[in-house]
């Protein structure tokens, strides 16, 4: 977003004197073919705004958001199916467009990890219980005579408690 | 004048920090009162000193003194009162300035209220406080200085980014940091407790109020932070999983899961090596979401800061913090041994599995938010880790955690039953099954996520209700009993309720307003009305209108459901001069039901404007839940047995604890 704010603002810092900003409000006008539209929106679902941070360009009231929009319906009114309009936009923009990070080898690790931090703690959770002593043990075991004696002692002879 | 008698002021509290943190430290070693003593008075006057800075900065942008750079490249005369006072820490030095008052502010309140603390571990805790104060001061006056002045000095300032001027986002920055920071005084306590090797039950009621303050000021913050993004951002998104909502939220993790974990503490003295780990990642966590922000490395609505410089200058920060707190903790920690023992199935077990799946959700939004940073550094690959890979990896972790915190307050200390519990949720259960059959046929078309996903949302608040009906024995013992133990029963316990039962209602805020949300894009005309679920809206045209510091063009709606007039909504785009930027501003009308958005774009060109709508069910609900949780921390906070600073009441609490603990160990 603030990305958007301050290319904007630069943009218009060096337009200013010569033209007066316009009014760019990036509302969109949909397919009138509700299936091809349903269709387009899924895929703007899928692509990251180029100058916002984590919004997809289906959220994303940015300019270039609403250019990028305009793009998909321009391939989905050609007659290209999901997989090669989204392809259209990858190989243009790169994997970077993509807001669900493609599984291969870079990211195996992001991919992986939440996995294996389950498991990690875990496993260090149920040795830990493990290691220590039992409480179950420690409540069944029966007292020895001295502790017997203590306890009696502490609870104060023959005073019923 | 006023500039330099701030800049004046941080140079003379940097110096008083560096005593705070030195000489009580070496006294409280040596057992030298004098210089013990030396903490209190110490922390009162950075305190002074920095609330002076804070002050003149304060009064440079109130009268609009453009002498002084950052007022003039964030302020300008003609902006409203409101956004002359948060455009104070809406830029990167100014917000610096607003992290250290607090933090200032925080050691002022435990020189004091901490009367009833044991005067080294005071000490101790203060210059551990100084040493943070140190490094953020001398980060300000080095590299952020927010007096610099600029000469010769401009007829107006370049103004507040509008998206800023917003209630809204005036309140959530310091809200935020009082969360972050307020986890300072967590990571005080957990340092000084480290360096005098010694964490009891006392140690954890000491901190636990500070916890649960700082995490109630952090909720609110993240509440309001996502509130502004759901009505000014976009279209109606309230969270994107941008790498700064997380810098907010992973702290907020970490702290949610110290607050239940200080309670294994406080009642049991279990869990104290963990507790006190936990109270230095989540202050860690606090600062690298600062570092994240402030540095610039992320670029977001958020990151003011794009100088590389300030960035190393944190980044060293960050390292020394943590890696010094956490050598400290593994020279320390072995040392202290845990006391009370429990089975995996009892109420300490359940806040373990707390802490077992919070951390762990943690540690995936650690991962996520930096991966992206850490395969750009090592391979120049770029990717993008979005919402789709959190919600694969969040999601599913935050499902058993949220089963087991209506069952966690069921259980017994030490060792429980766990189909006793769950008999005594019957009708929670009951309620449960209810929803699930309910959303079932209502919505037997909707994504069928949705349909266990609102009857989590009934189980939590259900359960939460049932327990505190257990609590007060409703309908077992004569009705005054009953509200005899209303007024008895200790806060803390209706402050669990509160909480759970507002996180109960986010999640029923989230799972209705995503699978239910009706959406309409519509070209109309004036005249012309498009139906959007079971509202009809009307366009009536569209007038320019001017505004304080903008101009923008309003639309009018009638909205109308069965052919009766509900609302009249009025969204407009406006266009800022000061800085020249057009920002959309959807109208919002909030029913019992959910909210109707209402958002005005472009025209035509031919008479017509492109029009966005939705109908989103239920999504007030996410912060009426969070504002449920807030209530809920607030009120257990009020808890007398959390009242620091009443020493005639100690003895007597003394002993009941020592009562009480003894029972329990026996």
């Amino acid at each position: 977003m603030l990305m958007a704010v301050l290319r904007s603002l630069l943009l218009a810092l060096c337009l200013l004197g010569s033209v007066a900003p316009a009014w760019s409000i990036a509302v969109d006008t949909p397919l009138d073919d509700p299936v091809l539209e349903a269709r387009a929106r899924a895929i703007h679902k899928q692509l990251r705004c180029l100058v916002c941070q984590n919004q997809s360009i289906e959220d994303s009231n940015a300019t270039l958001a609403r250019d990028l929009r305009v793009l998909v319906r321009e391939r989905i009114t050609a007659g290209d199916s999901d997989d090669a309009a989204l392809s259209f936009i990858v190989d243009r923009y790169g994997d970077w467009v993509l807001l669900q990070p493609p599984v291969k080898s870079g990211t195996m690790v992001l991919w992986l990890g939440p996995a294996l931090f389950l498991i990690l703690a875990i496993v260090s959770i149920a040795v830990w219980y493990r290691r220590r002593p039992s409480p179950v043990v420690a409540a069944t075991t029966p007292l020895s005579a001295d502790e017997q004696a203590r306890l009696k002692a502490l609870l104060g002879d023959g005073d019923p408690v | 004048m006023t500039a330099e008698l701030g800049h004046y002021a941080l140079v003379l509290a940097l110096s008083v920090a560096l005593v705070q943190a030195t000489i009580p430290l070496l006294g409280a070693w040596r057992g030298d009162s004098g210089w013990i003593g030396l903490a209190r008075p110490a922390a009162l006057v950075q305190c002074v000193l920095v609330m002076t800075a804070f002050g003149a900065l304060m009064y440079a942008y109130l009268t609009s003194d453009f002498s002084v750079l950052n007022v003039a490249a964030n302020s300008h005369s003609a902006k409203p009162l409101l956004y002359k006072i948060s455009g104070v820490w809406g830029n990167h030095e100014g917000s610096l300035l607003l992290w250290l008052l607090i933090l200032v502010l925080f050691g002022a309140a435990v020189a004091v209220f901490g009367g009833n603390l044991p005067a080294p571990f005071r000490a101790r805790v203060l210059a551990v406080q100084a040493m943070i104060a140190v490094g953020f001061l001398t980060f300000v006056l080095f590299t952020s200085n927010p007096f610099e002045r600029l000469l010769p000095a401009p007829i107006d300032g370049r103004g507040l980014n509008p998206l800023l001027q917003d209630p809204g986002l005036a309140f959530h920055p310091p809200f935020l940091y009082l969360g972050y920071v307020g986890f300072s005084m967590a990571f005080s306590f957990a340092v000084a407790a480290l360096i005098e090797g010694r964490v009891d039950a006392a140690w954890a009621r000491w901190v636990r109020p500070w916890t649960l303050a700082a995490w109630c000021f952090l909720t609110l913050g993240i509440a309001l932070g996502s509130w502004w993004a759901y009505y000014e951002l976009g279209w109606g998104g309230w969270w994107f999983w941008d790498p700064v909502e997380n810098a907010s939220f992973m702290p907020w993790l970490a702290g949610t899961a110290l607050l239940h974990s200080s309670i294994v503490v406080e009642k049991r003295d279990s869990l104290k090596n963990w507790t006190v780990l936990l109270a230095i990642l989540t202050f860690s966590l606090s600062l690298l979401g600062t570092f994240l922000v402030r540095s610039g490395v992320l670029t977001s609505v958020h990151a003011f800061a794009t100088d590389p410089a300030r960035g190393v200058f944190i980044l060293a920060f960050l390292i020394v913090v943590i890696a010094g707190s956490l050598t400290l903790y593994a020279v320390r920690a072995p040392a202290m041994k845990g006391g009370g023992l429990f089975s995996p199935v009892s109420r300490e077990g359940g806040l373990v599995l707390n802490n077992l799946l919070l951390a762990t959700a943690c540690a995936t939004v650690l991962l996520g938010t930096l991966y992206p940073l850490f395969l750009d550094a090592v391979t120049g690959e770029k990717i993008t880790v979005g919402p789709p890979f959190f919600n694969m990896t969040f999601g599913p972790l935050m499902v058993p955690l949220l089963i087991a915190m209506a069952v966690g307050p069921m259980l017994p200390w030490k060792r429980g039953d766990l189909l006793g519990a769950l008999q005594r949720l019957k009708f929670a259960i009951a309620a449960t099954v209810a929803a699930l059959l309910l959303t079932l046929v209502l919505a037997f078309d909707g994504p069928w996520l949705a349909i266990p996903g609102m009857a989590l949302g009934v189980w939590i608040i259900a359960a939460a209700l049932e327990e505190a009906a257990h609590r007060l024995r409703l309908f077992r013992v004569p009705i005054g009993e009953s509200m005899r133990r209303l007024l008895r029963s200790p806060r803390a316990a209706w402050g669990t309720t509160f909480a759970h039962a507002g996180a109960g209602m986010v999640i029923i805020g989230i799972v209705a307003s995503t699978a239910w949300q009706v959406e309409k894009l519509q070209v109309l005309r004036k005249g012309e009305s498009v139906a959007v679920g079971a509202y009809a809206f009307k366009f009536e045209g569209a007038t320019p209108v001017a505004g304080p510091n903008y101009a923008a063009v309003r639309g009018t709606f009638r909205v109308s459901r069965n052919g009766m007039e509900v609302a009249i909504m009025q969204p407009e785009s406006r266009n800022y001069q000061d800085p020249p930027m057009d920002t959309t501003e959807a109208a919002i009308r909030t029913g019992w039901g959910g909210d109707l958005y209402a958002v005005i774009g472009d025209p035509t060109g031919d008479g017509s404007w492109s029009t966005r709508f939705y109908n989103k069910p239920m999504i007030h609900w996410i912060w009426m839940g969070a504002l449920f949780m807030v209530f809920g921390g607030l009120f257990s906070l009020s808890d007398r047995r959390h009242r620091v600073g009443a020493p005639a009441r100690r003895d007597v609490l003394a002993k009941a604890a020592k009562t009480a603990a003894s029972m329990a160990g026996k």
